[in-house]
């Protein structure tokens, strides 16, 4: 009956579906699969002259952002809108919180406007978690950037460019380079990687940007670039966040680019069909070069369209597992 | 009961197909499957026809009526039309026509993709339950199941009607 029930995880129901979307720590591959798959046949919907299927009529889904986002708000949005739910934007940042309402307050309110599924997105670790266990347990919560700590969906929508352009993951060599300290996306696509099965996941990052920790991962660690490009499948260059550095982990960007900057001449390293991926927003001449990101090898602008679908398939499975879980607690009680 | 064996239905089925479109002075039809049965039909059916021609998938999973109660279809996999469907005579073919709603759910998706000059509906079998106004124009066989009995084609090949046992919590 209760959502702390110490039987399953929080985000699955009782019959292991997706209830609530809120980290890729602990779903099974088989879980990963589904989902890419199900993206997948999503990906076919955005392809056509009506983008939209009623999968989810009648249904509301309420976006609550805590902190700034484009992209994965307007792609949650999208997604949404192609479910046919309708759906409502919450930028909180500048609404009731700064008359003084708290978190709880707000939450209980959207959920009395019979919002069925909330998309969180917070600076504070934990807070999507926090929100599905003691806030709304009813409402499926997805997780649409915590803090460092995860970003599943732009983890799994980075899967499924890597499953599209290289078939794959069993024989892969996949690198991860630059901010990883800040990056929430580098834990989940760590995570999702190993979990899927890719054989060799490398980060490549000064020693001041990677957290402490970080061989829990089963990750290997590279601190110089050249090294760690040899030979790779895939490149995933992150953002340097600078909103999130606090001083003294880097000399300057002049000098992170000399060094983990992403130029051609680096990525000839690479496989030469190595894909080069960005979560964004792009810093060009920051971590990326821009002949690089606009080049044959990038797959990044492929990226945002995969994030629709993906975020589709999300959407639909932690609908579909939090109302069989509801319909399961009703005829039980 | 015994069940009837698709490969000795499909025959009269594209006969009768083949008498329906010239009825309706429809030269040039475009055929759709629906998966994953109504795919397996639909080649056979072709192969009957002699026709060697690229066949449209349709997975209606998206579309439906029971996504609050039954939830996602787990395998669900993307409808593949080769083919533009505006204006087009489209053949519609399925395995089992039960209560007519995966029919429903078919033609709804079918004109997200555009406006088609014509439909003709093709089923395998249909076990007389029909919820909704939707009638098959050829038809293998018509079978009337006992109560808690199902049938499902087993294929691709060869093709193979057996009968199940419903258990409680499923539905169509």
């Amino acid at each position: 009956m209760t959502p702390t029930d110490a039987k399953r995880p929080l985000q699955l129901n009782d019959q292991g579906q997706l209830r609530h979307f809120l980290s890729l720590d602990g779903l099974p591959r088989e879980l990963l699969s589904e989902l890419l798959e199900t993206a997948d046949s999503f990906l076919e919907v955005g392809a056509r002259a009506v983008k939209k299927v009623p999968l989810l009529r009648g249904k509301t889904v309420c976006n609550v952002f805590f902190e700034n986002s484009t992209r994965t708000r307007t792609t949650f949005e999208l997604a949404a809108q192609r479910l046919s739910a309708d759906v409502i934007t919450l930028n909180v940042s500048t609404s009731s919180t700064s008359k003084g309402e708290t978190l709880f307050d707000t939450l209980r309110n959207l959920e009395a406007m019979a919002a069925d599924m909330f998309v969180v997105r917070h600076a504070d670790s934990g807070a999507a978690h926090f929100i599905a266990e003691h806030v709304c347990p009813n409402v499926a919560v997805i997780n649409g950037g915590d803090g460092r700590h995860g970003h599943p969906t732009q983890g799994m929508l980075d899967m499924l460019t890597i499953k599209r352009h290289k078939g794959g993951f069993e024989n892969l060599s996949v690198a991860i380079v630059g901010d990883i300290l800040h990056s929430r996306v580098a834990r989940s696509d760590m995570l999702a990687l190993k979990t899927l099965g890719c054989p060799d996941i490398r980060v490549i990052a000064p020693k001041t940007l990677l957290p402490v920790g970080i061989e829990q991962y089963g990750v290997r660690v590279f601190h110089n670039l050249a090294e760690g490009l040899k030979d790779v499948d895939v490149v995933i260059m992150l953002r340097l966040q600078k909103e999130r550095m606090q001083g003294g982990l880097l000399p300057s960007e002049g000098e992170f680019y000399r060094l983990y900057g992403l130029t051609e001449q680096r990525l000839a390293l690479a496989k030469p069909d190595a894909i080069v991926m960005h979560p964004g927003p792009i810093n060009r001449g920051v971590e990326i070069e821009s002949a690089v990101a606009d080049g044959a090898q990038s797959v990044i602008l492929n990226q945002v369209t995969y994030g629709i679908a993906i975020r589709m398939a999300v959407l639909s499975m932690a609908m579909s597992g939090q109302t069989a879980q509801r319909q399961a607690e009703q005829e039980n009680a | 009961m015994i069940l009837p064996s698709p490969a000795d239905l499909l025959p009269a089925m594209a006969r009768e197909l083949k008498a329906h479109l010239a009825r309706h002075d429809i030269a040039a039809a475009r055929f759709i499957g629906i998966r994953t049965g109504g795919v397996w039909v639909a080649q056979a059916l072709l192969a009957e026809l002699g026709r060697q021609e690229e066949l449209g998938t349709l997975d209606v999973s998206f579309y439906r009526d029971d996504f609050t109660r039954s939830g996602l279809h787990p395998q669900v996999r993307p409808s593949e039309l080769p083919f533009e469907i505006d204006g087009q005579h489209l053949v519609l073919i399925d395995d089992v026509l039960m209560s007519g709603r995966t029919i429903r759910a078919a033609l709804n998706e079918l004109f997200d993709y555009g406006r088609p000059a014509s439909v003709t509906l093709v089923c395998l079998l249909d076990l007389d339950a029909r919820e909704l106004p939707i009638r098959p124009d050829v038809v293998g066989s018509t079978l009337f199941l006992p109560a808690g009995q199902r049938v499902k084609l087993t294929g691709p090949a060869p093709l193979t009607l057996e009968l199940r046992c419903l258990d409680t919590q499923a539905q169509q």
